[in-house]
């Protein structure tokens, strides 16, 4: 083997799943130190590509080949053996776990007989501070926002010591701040010769991090190009095939009656800890109001509040004057659309069919169900029709929710809740996981749910998409509203610095 | 959890205690008939719990349960014939635990290989075992006895001696293997990958952990230990009659349950249920009321239910059991 065979080639990987080529003859080349970029829209195979060469999936044509040598797949098990590590899209998490116990299983320290849990709380707790990231190796993992989750996956792959290191969309969840973290961890590690494959829809972080980039599209790779060389313009059109507007126009605001209130609102957790701590506000017909801040202040749990998921401890919400109670059904009969920030616990059932998942809030009622019997036809020519309107790559509107890309599964549900008319609109990270030719329409449909007069609540820990889209900026930071800004006059640095607790 | 626990523990000795002021004798015998009802129960209800906990369903304890009693009978029932009854009756408990394993291997492997569905995988079993031991069953053979295993002095004490120490083998066995699976549960790597797999099975099976190769280890295992809750039937018994285990293995079920598919809560619900046995065998004894024997002996069914109900509520089994698991 000599210095300049690459770290990993694959020739040719094809993978064909039921009505769709995932891969079509897709080529990839990493050397030893370097940071691939892997791009493409939604669905167009990288998460089925990597997961070839991680072992979870077998191609069906073509070879992988690892230091020269050719491997064959034989689950991730020997991937790892082989110094292959990976960051999944979806969270591999044990959630009754605790922190320590989900990065070390599978490579669990011992003494004797027993799981050494000293030794592995040690080990993580030496591996968090050499790498700056922060985790408590006993807290126990489904009790900790997402953030905090993302950042347990990355340590698994880490305490694993990977030659190769491949990151499927690590950032969706993570804030701006954790994002630079973790672009100069991986920087670091390229440095001692790590190679690292890197999946992400943000191009700045692609233009800030790699060396090269792969582009997919459809399922074939499309070119390979040096970052020194490209543009997010260049990238997004190699994409999607045209060119994208990256940021989407809207008009001034026209703000008529509210719509939403909230007064002395007070939000416990599961763990009844108070997360949400007298937050007023008021969202009217018309406009888009911004919530900026920090995963973790509250702004979950705010949210769940207004949509009467989660219980109102004390003051209140209201839309269009009635009392929200805790009952999310009849909340969403006053007419309020919810796109939920965890879109596989809160927003779909995965065992269903794409059709049933657009008719979850809807199934009920005519013309999906007549007398109690559900209207087969009518809901057929709605999936169909939603399913064209918002780009959903599929096979077929019968496919099941779960075997869809992560991006066409926000598209779904985004579908389902802004196809229909509302007086309110909650969107919790609508854009998360999603590529930019579709980020351009959901931030569109957005502005078309404002401007046909509903109130919209936007949620996001993007300050790109605060910026895009709100017209005013309520700033949380540890249960209370901080700061509310006009986005015409302030700027990114003074929102960050609010924040942070600053200001 | 640990207060309950305590508060269980304390309102139990207190309860002995002023129940054994106004009659000892009957305190004694219930208390003592208590601890033996559990043993077979805590042994099954490990059996529940170790498949569970690993992902699978195992409604087939009660198949498993009276193949194991069947075997271990004919086992140590002709091993007797040229050995020792001791060596006879460990070739009877290598045959119990190694029918009831093989019953546990042909469920995983239904569910894993065939996709099954486990309720009716676990459904065949117990069917199965209905006719092959009523078909093969065999009037007039005798097994040598379970010997009593007392321990000398101690089991002199009023009411404690014999209720912790005037026991069969396979009754301090039970109490054994409660520590024994809790250890391993928690303790353990085979633990953790173990609560990994019936948790979230594509979270260890992208660390490299043989998730399927656990779940056909648990099986076994799981089998054997329903293979001594059969013997601690026989221990009882001293003699295979046809349905012996009674809805035992279903029981089991319950008792996994309520106690929250942990070690030491399975040992307070087997007791549970083992008082629950010995109030109403005591019952029908004593004759102490104008009413049928078989209203007694509803009890324990009834009492099933009512607690299983009010468990139900706050029990969250493993996430991933039942499922199958899509390997592409
Ligand atoms: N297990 C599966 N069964 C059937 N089809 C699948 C499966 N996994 C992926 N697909 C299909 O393969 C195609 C590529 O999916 P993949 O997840 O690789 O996309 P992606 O590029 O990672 O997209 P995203 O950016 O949205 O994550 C999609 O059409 C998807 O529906
Ligand atoms: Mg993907």
């Amino acid at each position: 083997m000599t210095n300049d065979t690459p770290l990993l080639e694959a020739r040719g990987l094809t993978k064909r799943f039921p009505g769709v080529i995932a891969n079509d003859q897709v080529d990839l080349v990493l050397h030893r130190g370097e940071i691939l970029g892997l791009l493409g829209e939604n669905g167009a195979g990288k998460s089925t590509l990597v997961k070839m060469l991680f072992g979870i999936h077998q191609p069906d044509e073509g070879e992988i080949l690892l230091r020269g040598e050719r491997i064959t797949n034989d689950g991730p098990g020997e991937s790892i053996a082989r110094g292959i590590s990976m960051v999944h899209q979806h969270f591999q998490l044990v959630p009754p776990l605790t922190v320590a116990e989900n990065i070390v299983l599978g490579a669990e320290p011992v003494r004797g007989l027993r799981f050494d849990k000293g030794a592995a709380n040690d080990r993580v707790r030496e591996i968090s501070e050499r790498y700056g990231l922060t985790v408590e190796p006993t807290d126990v993992v489904e009790q900790l926002p997402v953030g905090l989750q993302q950042r347990v996956e990355i340590l698994k792959a880490l305490y694993r010591g990977a030659e190769l290191l491949i990151l499927d969309e690590p950032t969706a969840v993570l804030t701006p701040q954790e994002t630079d973290e973790l672009l100069a961890i991986l920087r670091d590690l390229a440095a001692t010769g790590v190679g690292i494959i890197f999946i992400t829809h943000k191009l700045r972080e692609v233009l800030d991090v790699t060396d090269r980039v792969t582009v997919l599209r459809r399922g074939k790779s499309v070119g390979t190009v040096a970052t020194a060389e490209a543009t997010s313009a260049s990238l997004a059109e190699l994409m999607v095939g045209r060119s994208v507007v990256l940021r989407v126009d809207k008009t001034a605001a026209e703000p008529s009656e509210p719509v939403l209130t909230t007064s002395e609102l007070r939000v416990r957790d599961d763990r009844k800890r108070e997360l949400v701590s007298g937050v007023d506000l008021e969202v009217r017909s018309g406009e888009i109001l911004g919530i900026a801040g920090v995963e973790g202040n509250g702004q979950r749990e705010l949210v769940e509040a207004v949509t009467g998921v989660r219980p109102i401890h004390a003051g209140h919400a209201t839309i269009v004057g009635q009392r929200v109670a805790h009952d999310p059904r009849s909340v969403r009969e006053l007419g309020v659309a919810y796109i939920p920030e965890d879109r596989e616990r809160d927003g779909l059932v995965g065992v269903y069919s794409i059709a049933d998942n657009l008719v979850l809030t809807s199934y009920h009622t005519a013309p999906f169900a007549r007398t109690g019997v559900r209207q087969f036809p009518a809901i057929r020519q709605l999936a169909t029709k939603l399913v064209e309107r918002f780009d959903v790559r599929t096979p077929s509107i019968e496919t099941p929710v779960s075997s869809l890309s992560g991006g066409n599964k926000q598209k779904v549900i985004v579908a389902r809740e802004l196809s229909v008319e509302n007086q309110l609109v909650v969107a919790s990270q609508p854009t998360r996981g999603v590529d930019v030719g579709s980020i351009e329409f959901i931030h569109q449909q957005l502005i078309d749910a404002r401007d046909k007069g509903a109130a919209v609540l936007l949620v996001s820990a993007e300050l790109d998409e605060i910026f895009a889209l709100a017209d005013r900026i309520a700033v949380i930071y540890e249960g209370r509203i901080v700061a509310e800004l006009d986005p015409n006059t302030t700027s990114r640095e003074e929102v960050g610095l609010y924040m942070a607790g600053g200001g | 959890m640990i207060t309950l626990g305590r508060g269980l523990t304390l309102f139990t000795i207190v309860a002995l205690t002023i129940s054994y002021q106004i009659d000892d004798i009957q305190t004694t015998a219930v208390a003592a008939r208590t601890v033996r009802e559990a043993a077979p129960l805590i042994l099954a209800g490990l059996c529940g719990l170790v498949s569970e906990r690993s992902g699978i369903i195992n409604i087939g304890i009660e198949g498993q349960m009276l193949l194991a009693a069947f075997c271990g009978f004919l086992g140590a029932s002709y091993a007797v014939e040229s050995m020792g009854s001791t060596p006879a009756l460990l070739v009877g408990v290598l045959a119990a635990m190694a029918v009831a394993a093989v019953a546990g291997l042909f469920l995983a492997w239904t569910s894993i290989k065939l996709r099954m569905d486990q309720i009716i995988a676990g459904t065949v079993i117990n069917i199965f075992a209905i006719g092959a031991t009523s078909f093969f069953f065999a009037q007039g053979r005798t097994m040598p006895k379970v010997p009593n295993w007392s321990v000398p002095g101690l089991d002199e004490w009023p009411l404690v001696g014999r209720m912790l120490f005037d026991h069969g083998p396979f009754t301090y066995l039970a109490i054994l293997v409660v520590a024994i699976v809790h250890v391993a549960l928690f303790h353990t790597r085979w633990g953790l990958r173990t609560r990994a797999v019936g948790e979230h099975p594509s979270a260890a099976d992208t660390v490299g952990v043989r998730i399927f190769r656990l779940r056909y280890v648990n099986l076994a295992i799981g089998g054997a230990l329903a293979g001594l809750a059969g013997m601690a039937l026989l221990q009882s018994a001293s003699v295979f009659n046809r349905g012996m285990t009674n809805g035992k293995g279903f029981i089991a079920l319950a008792v996994m349950i309520i106690g929250r598919w942990r070690p030491g809560g399975v040992l307070a619900a087997a007791v549970l249920f083992g008082f629950f046995n010995a109030l109403q065998a005591q019952l029908q004894f004593k004759q102490a009321f104008d009413i049928p024997p078989q209203f007694f002996g509803m009890i324990p069914f009834v009492l099933t239910i009512a607690v299983l109900a009010a468990a139900g509520l706050s029990a969250r089994p493993p996430a991933a059991v039942g499922q199958h698991y899509e390997t592409e």
